[in-house]
């Protein structure tokens, strides 16, 4: 059975949206690249923008905050945080479903900073009678933050209005539970407030949503211990939010990683693929492309052992297993 | 990790040898301290010569931060030179470039430390 991870935000502490500068300049790339080709059918130039042409400059990374599906297409929809993409996620729902079939959500919460939690006042589903969303996490006060974000002045409709039934759900971390098909186990991460990440396993694959996570590789129990949790996984998604300069500098303790340790905590662990993931708002398109790339490098410099694959997520990426 | 020293006048030059990672950055860090103690202002300025270090990982970058971060305080001075290109690429991705002044070469760099050791260096080499 494939396994389906689908990325509706990926961007980190704020969404963000292109501009009309940043618009512009995509395109002044894309006409002068395209000078001479003969792009002179609607066939032709999409072949071309979808082959040739950057993905820095044929699309963008997005800009909504965090949210993941894992989808191994057998009715319960299973997500991990709230952020601001869980609202293209709820259309893509209606879109899909149409607005009368009753679906179960279960929803895994890595923290409740705001960008992990903002998307839900718009999450449509919410406002369905007879779905049910499902709320795990390992922090105790999941429901008072969702409540809080919903209360006035803040938002015009309250929690209690949510026609959907909302159940949460305290999970203890290093313990495994069967949760929609899935075995999932959390593990408690280095963030302000504290974060858990969680593994899944399912029919022999694992993915491990490991996001808001500062990672100390020079203290061998840190390494050990998420060595271990993400060992011989298919996917990891982990936060590389800053460069190892600035994650060991001016913003250390600011609970963020790098894809430098991304790199070598992938490979310690055995990982198949690693999807960066949580980008610093203030990176472009081109920037995020640029931080790919020397991370494909970087990944070839400190190899030992197997290749690791490593993308960049975008909002809309999709990605079979 | 073994670490050469040379003096030239008020300047050190530091060479670590092999890779910098898990398993020798403690040695680097021991060896590492003694200098960074007496590189303040007035004092020493260091230059780390990377001619014969072929890679560096995360926890050897964080060694080298915290000994720049140290030195910042004293107001001393430390630079980074002849980095061989695997690691001037490692110091580019980990944007640690911009965390360090890095020079071609030691002579290079001991000519922005300090025109007394630059001297010493070429009357050393009998230039």
């Amino acid at each position: 059975m494939a396994l389906w991870i689908t990325f509706w935000g990926t961007r980190g502490s704020i969404p963000v949206s292109l501009d009309c500068a940043a618009v512009r300049d995509k395109l002044v790339s894309a006409i002068v690249s395209a000078s001479g080709k003969g792009l002179d059918t609607q066939e032709k130039a999409r072949a071309w923008v979808d082959t040739e042409l950057d993905f820095s400059v044929s699309h963008t990374f997005g800009g909504n905050s965090a949210c993941v599906q894992l989808d191994a297409g057998d009715g319960d929809y299973v997500l991990c945080d709230l952020g601001s993409g869980v609202r293209a996620f709820g259309n893509h729902v209606f879109k899909r479903d149409g607005p009368t079939k009753k679906n179960t959500f279960h929803v895994f919460q890595s923290h409740m900073h705001w960008d992990h939690i903002m998307g839900f006042p718009f999450f449509g589903p919410a406002y369905v009678p007879g779905n049910t969303i499902r709320i795990y996490g390992c922090h105790s006060n999941i429901e008072q933050a969702l409540r809080r974000q919903q209360d006035p002045p803040s938002f015009p409709v309250p929690f209690e209005s949510l026609a959907a039934t909302i159940e949460f759900v305290t999970l203890q971390p290093g313990r495994s539970y069967d949760i929609a098909g899935w075995s999932v186990t959390g593990r408690l991460q280095s963030h302000s407030g504290d974060s858990y990440g969680y593994r899944f396993v399912r029919d022999g694959r694992v993915i491990v949503y490991s996001t808001d996570s500062e990672h100390r590789l020079d203290v061998p129990d840190e390494v050990e211990g998420a060595a271990t949790f993400f060992a011989d996984a298919d996917l990891v998604i982990f936060d590389a939010m800053y460069s190892l300069a600035e994650a060991v500098s001016v913003k250390e303790d600011w609970g963020h990683s790098s894809n430098v340790v991304a790199v070598e905590l992938c490979q310690l662990a055995n990982v198949k693929h690693l999807v960066l993931f949580h980008h610093e708002p203030a990176n472009n398109d081109e920037r995020i492309a640029q931080i790919w790339r020397e991370t494909l490098r970087y990944e070839e410099i400190s190899r030992s052992g197997p290749e690791l694959r490593v993308s960049a997520a975008y909002d809309g990426m999709e990605i079979e297993l | 990790m073994q670490v050469s020293q040379e003096r030239y006048a008020d300047a050190l030059v530091l060479t670590p040898v092999g890779r910098m990672d898990n398993s020798t950055t403690d040695a680097l860090r021991a060896d590492l301290n003694a200098y960074v103690a007496a590189c303040s202002k007035g004092g020493d300025r260091l230059v780390l010569d990377f001619s014969k270090v072929d890679y560096i990982s995360s926890v050897g970058l964080r060694v080298l931060m915290l000994a720049a971060k140290k030195v910042r305080e004293q107001d001393g001075l430390i630079v980074v030179a002849a980095l061989q290109p695997v690691v001037r690429e490692i110091f580019e991705i980990s944007r640690f470039n911009l965390v360090f002044q890095c020079f071609g070469t030691v002579r290079e760099a001991l000519g922005k430390v300090s025109a007394n050791a630059l001297a010493a260096y070429d009357s050393a080499r009998g230039a």
